[in-house]
Order: C-alpha cells, then sequence, then structure tokens
C-alpha cells in the first residue's frame, strides 16, 4: 500500500469508504507528515493538530456506522485533511492575512467556501502561509517568514498562495484552498508541479475571503490533479447570498472521461495559443514544455489554432493600477479601532496612522500609495478611469478570440521558481512574473494551471487552459484529457522521501 | 515621471500611514519607476472605450429586506484591542 499522504484527495476518500483505514490515521499522517517538513519548508502560520485529531475521530464514528448501514449519503470529503490559506477565514482560527496587523485576529464567522468544505465533512489542519493581504509572487512579502519550494529550498514556492501550493506538492495534505487575485493560485501551482484553478469570477463566493482587490479576488483549489481539483471546485462553487457578485447558475457535475471513451478524446476541440503569450525573455525551457504539453493536446485530437490577444502588454500596467486602487479602499479598515493591535496616539488620527505605518509592511504600504494616488484628486482620469478603459479592451481580446476557439493555452510564468530574495528589492521585476497570469483576473476567465515537464535544474514547469466564463468544465475536462497520458503530476519532490 | 517628496508625503497624509524619511525617499524612487511604467497606458486610445464597471452581465441583485439574526455583540468586540461599556473605545474626537 503506498503511504497515506501519497493518495489523492479521491483515492482518499474512496479508500475511507472502504474503511481501508481510518480518518484519524489519515489526519495523523497528515500532520506528521507536515510537521516533519515544517522546519524546511514553513508553509503553515497556524497548525490546530488536537482539533483535526477530534474531528477525525467523530468523521471515524460517523463512517464506522455508515459501512454498517449505508442509508443517507456521506458527505463527500468526510475525514478528509485540507488547508486553507491564511486570507480566508475559518471561524475560531486566527486569521493573519500575513501581516502584523491582524496577528491576533480570529474571526468569528467561516467564509462560504470553508463553510462548504466544512458541510461536505472536510477537516481543516491549518492556515497557510501567504505574501500579506495576498499581495506578492513569492511568499516573502509574508511579514511572518517566507516558504520555501519543496522543489529546491532556497527557491520560492510561489505565490501569494504559496503555504497551500507547497503543503499539497510536498504531500502534507492532498487539497487545500487559495485565492487568486492576479495569478495567486496559478503561479504557484506551476511553480510547485500540482494543478491549481482560478475559477470564473462571480463562481465562488468571496464571502469570508478577506479583501484585496474585490473586482478581481476569487477563491480557488489545489490538488495534485485535475479530477481533485474538479472535486473541490464542485463543492465550494455557487451562488451565495452573502456574494451579490455570484451567479444563480448551476454548478457543473464534472465528469471526467478517461482517454478511452471518444477516439482521439479531444475531437473537435479548438485550442487556441495566443503569441503574445510567447514573447522574448520567457525562460526558453517554459516555452518548450509549454509547446510539447500543446502538441500532445494535438494528438489526442484538438485543432491548434493561433490567435493574438492583442492588448497583453497592457495588463500589468492597468492590473497595477486597479488592485492597488481596489486595495487602498479595502485596506482603510485596518485602523486599530476594531480589530487588530493599536499603536498608542495622542488623537484618533494618531492611531490610525502609527497603527498602519507600523504594521503594515512594505509591499502594503507600497500598493496602498499607489492606489491612493490613482485614484486622488486630478489624476483619476488618467490613471483609473484610463486602466478601467484598456481593461474593457483586454475583456474584448477573450471575448473575441473566445468567438473562434473554445479554450487557450499558455504559460502560467515566463519563468520557472526564482530563488528567494532574486526579486525583493525590485518590485517591477517581481511584477513582470505576473504577467501571464493578469489578464484572466482582469477578465474575469477561469484558468486550470497544471505541470507540464520540468526544467534542467528539476523545477517544474506549468501551463495554463483559460476558458471562456463558467466553463471550468472544459478546463478540467482537457486537464485530465492530458494528465491520463502523462504523469508530470506524479512527480514527487525527492527531497523529503 | 518623478514625485516629488512632498507628492509623496502628500499621498502618506491621504492614506494615513506614518513614514519615516527613509520609506519617503524608497517610495518616492520605486512609486517613479511603477508610474513610469503604467504610463504606457496613456499612448492607448480609448476614446468610445467604456470603462468596465464589471466583467460581468449587468443585473438586478435584490433580497428581500427581512430581519435575521446577526453576529453577538460580544463576537464583534472581541477582536477589539480596547473597549468599554460594550463599545469601541478610541481617544476623544473632539476637544
Amino acid at each position: 500500500m503506498p503511504e497515506l499522504t501519497d493518495l489523492s484527495l479521491l483515492s482518499a476518500v474512496e479508500a475511507l469508504r472502504r474503511g481501508e483505514f481510518s480518518s484519524l490515521e489519515l489526519v495523523q499522517a497528515s500532520l506528521e507528515r507536515i510537521q516533519r517538513l515544517e522546519p524546511s519548508l514553513q508553509a503553515f502560520l497556524t497548525l490546530v493538530p488536537e482539533q483535526a485529531l477530534a474531528q477525525a475521530r467523530a468523521a471515524d464514528h460517523r463512517l464506522v456506522a455508515w459501512r454498517r448501514e449505508p442509508t443517507a449519503p456521506l458527505p463527500t470529503l468526510l475525514g478528509v485533511p485540507v488547508a486553507v490559506k491564511d486570507v480566508i477565514c475559518v471561524a475560531g482560527l486566527r486569521c493573519t492575512c500575513g501581516s502584523r496587523i491582524l496577528e491576533n485576529f480570529i474571526p468569528p464567522f467561516n467564509a462560504t467556501a470553508v463553510e462548504r468544505l466544512l458541510s461536505a465533512g472536510a477537516i481543516v489542519v491549518g492556515k497557510t502561509n501567504t505574501d500579506e493581504f495576498a499581495m506578492g509572487s513569492s511568499t516573502e512579502n509574508s511579514a511572518y517568514f517566507t516558504t520555501h519550494n519543496p522543489w529546491d529550498l532556497e527557491r520560492v514556492p510561489g505565490g501569494s498562495s504559496g503555504g497551500s501550493a507547497a503543503t499539497v506538492a510536498a504531500r502534507g495534505l492532498p487539497a487545500a484552498l487559495g485565492s487568486d487575485t492576479g495569478g495567486s493560485v496559478r503561479q504557484p501551482a506551476s511553480f510547485c508541479g500540482i494543478t491549481g484553478l482560478k475559477p470564473t469570477y462571480g463562481r465562488v463566493s468571496r464571502f469570508g475571503l478577506v479583501a484585496y482587490g474585490s473586482s478581481l479576488d476569487v477563491v480557488g483549489a489545489f490538488g495534485r490533479n485535475a479530477s481533485d481539483v474538479a472535486l473541490m471546485f464542485t463543492l465550494i462553487a455557487g451562488q451565495d447570498p452573502l456574494d451579490a457578485t455570484t451567479l444563480d447558475l448551476p454548478v457543473p457535475v464534472i465528469q471526467l472521461n478517461g482517454k478511452g471513451d471518444h477516439n482521439p478524446p479531444l475531437r473537435g476541440l479548438r485550442l487556441g495559443v495566443p503569441e503574445e503569450y510567447f514573447i522574448k525573455g520567457i525562460q526558453t525551457e517554459v516555452e518548450k514544455a509549454v509547446r510539447a504539453a500543446i502538441e500532445i493536446l494535438e494528438r489526442l485530437g484538438a485543432q491548434v489554432k493561433p490567435i493574438s490577444l492583442p492588448h497583453t502588454e497592457y495588463a500589468l500596467p492597468v492590473y497595477y493600477l486597479i488592485a492597488p486602487a481596489e486595495a487602498s479602499a479595502n485596506l482603510a479598515r485596518y485602523d486599530g479601532i476594531r480589530y487588530g493591535p493599536r499603536l498608542p496616539g495622542e488623537a484618533m488620527w494618531d492611531i490610525f496612522f502609527n497603527t498602519r505605518g507600523e504594521k503594515f509592511g512594505p509591499e502594503v504600504k507600497r500598493r496602498i500609495m499607489l492606489g491612493t494616488y490613482a485614484l486622488s484628486a486630478g489624476y483619476y482620469d488618467a490613471y483609473y478611469g484610463q486602466a478601467q478603459k484598456v481593461r474593457t479592451l483586454i475583456k474584448r481580446d477573450f471575448e473575441l478570440a473566445f468567438e473562434n476557439v473554445d479554450l487557450i493555452a499558455a504559460p502560467v510564468a515566463p519563468t520557472t521558481a526564482f530563488r528567494i530574495g532574486e526579486h525583493t528589492d525590485d518590485p517591477l521585476a517581481m511584477y513582470l512574473e505576473d504577467i501571464f497570469t493578469l489578464p484572466a483576473n482582469l477578465a474575469g476567465v477561469p484558468g486550470l494551471a497544471f505541470p507540464v515537464g520540468f526544467d534542467h535544474q528539476g523545477l517544474p514547469v506549468g501551463m495554463q487552459l483559460m476558458g471562456p466564463h463558467f466553463r471550468e468544465d472544459i478546463l478540467f475536462q482537457v486537464a485530465h484529457t492530458y494528465q491520463q497520458v502523462t504523469d508530470w503530476h506524479e512527480r514527487k519532490p525527492g527531497i523529503f522521501s | 515621471m518623478t514625485l516629488s517628496l512632498q507628492e509623496v508625503e502628500h499621498i502618506a497624509y491621504l492614506a494615513r500611514l506614518r513614514l519615516t524619511e527613509a520609506e519617503m525617499t524608497h517610495y518616492r524612487e520605486q512609486l517613479s519607476a511603477i508610474l513610469d511604467h503604467v504610463a504606457r497606458l496613456q499612448t492607448l486610445d480609448t476614446s468610445g472605450v467604456l470603462p468596465t464597471s464589471s466583467v460581468l452581465p449587468s443585473r438586478r441583485v435584490l433580497r428581500s429586506d427581512e430581519p435575521r439574526p446577526g453576529m453577538t455583540r460580544e463576537d464583534l468586540l472581541r477582536n477589539a484591542p480596547e473597549t468599554e461599556q460594550d463599545q469601541f473605545r478610541i481617544p476623544p474626537v473632539f476637544e
């Protein structure tokens, strides 16, 4: 039998039902592995082993009763451990957002995505590290520590959901939640060699996701293959009265077919390859691996078409005006009055200035300043207004493309995982890591990242598929088909085995 | 474009951030570089293009306005740095 921690989410669910092992054994194995790896990986800001073990024992009672008399259906994820990025609220668990300004914040409610996972029987073992308020591409902006990439501990896991990606890749857990405002699920999935979904904007409730850029933010999921992420997605997706941007659309039942169902399995699929995503400066091995993956999809029956998304180069400047503008408004609430630490000040204003100046980290202050400037009197039209217009052009690029293709394939990031410290004092260089992930957030379309190879240093390369609004089902189907004929997603970082 | 130190100071004031002089100098350089980069947006002709207000089709989002249980006062005050008589405590705002 393989190690329990090597099991995929679906295998774990099925094995628990058959009684091959108990939830207690599974959660114990997971916690032991996490705790063994944690000194070198540093993926978690908070771990709650005792609470998780107690929930596992409770799950085992239900499983035993169900096996004796399988009358009512069991909750889908009953007894399976998961982790949650520390910008998503879990009632009673400290939620720092990777920031000192929330170092002692204990949310009194669950985010809707968490609520749905808990109702599905999942067990939250801890909260994972993130760049402060999800602002970053490496977890180096966490006020606490930097998470390390399990494929090379001297490198970043990507970000901002780097803790979730690192622990799933290192076999700490089969699945985890993250959030994606400009690539924060897809880029760490790519850097860590796992599968990660950024759903369509409005598909998964943002209630309880601490707001960064509200018109861009979305809760996403990580797993080790497309079927596991599809399962997580179907559980967390759907309309929520607590988030008015969620749409009243049925959540698709995702039936993932093996390769034998059609011949060839992807016949009829029109796959667009945008020239703007294969620019000068992209790491050669990244381009090679992605092009090789596109060839495999072609051999599986897809019809590959070159396409153009002409406004791609403007995504970076548009994003770095809109996201900071929204952040400057969203982060105004951290003022030392209702939650978080308070620094002394004579008048109330001094409390605001002192608390915010001291407790926000450098990247958060930089983005608040940038956003404040872009929204300030005299500059609004030139910066924020113009950015929202160019956003319309970027969105239109996708709409036009999807008239001719069913989905778009592109690299997730221009490089594989970079070294810790490589970009820390050059914000623009760091921002450039996001050029291929930002457009999907600006257009609101879904994106799925998964591994398609490794570079000569043994670092994973990711590809992303982007689809029309609310067509996550196609992304999963195509990635799953790819994963039936390749084994990149089954590779395991060697250092810990 | 290069921001002046006065401009950086003014932005920090608007954002209610107490910054050190070293931070001001640092942000002045970095924000100027970022603003130079985003300036390329000005070169695009966007006449006749509507700004994005939502990436999704606009629709009515209304619900019936009915009272329902909310969070308790205790829950809401639990994270506050200072409370008094079941309220958030702050220094005097008016002299």
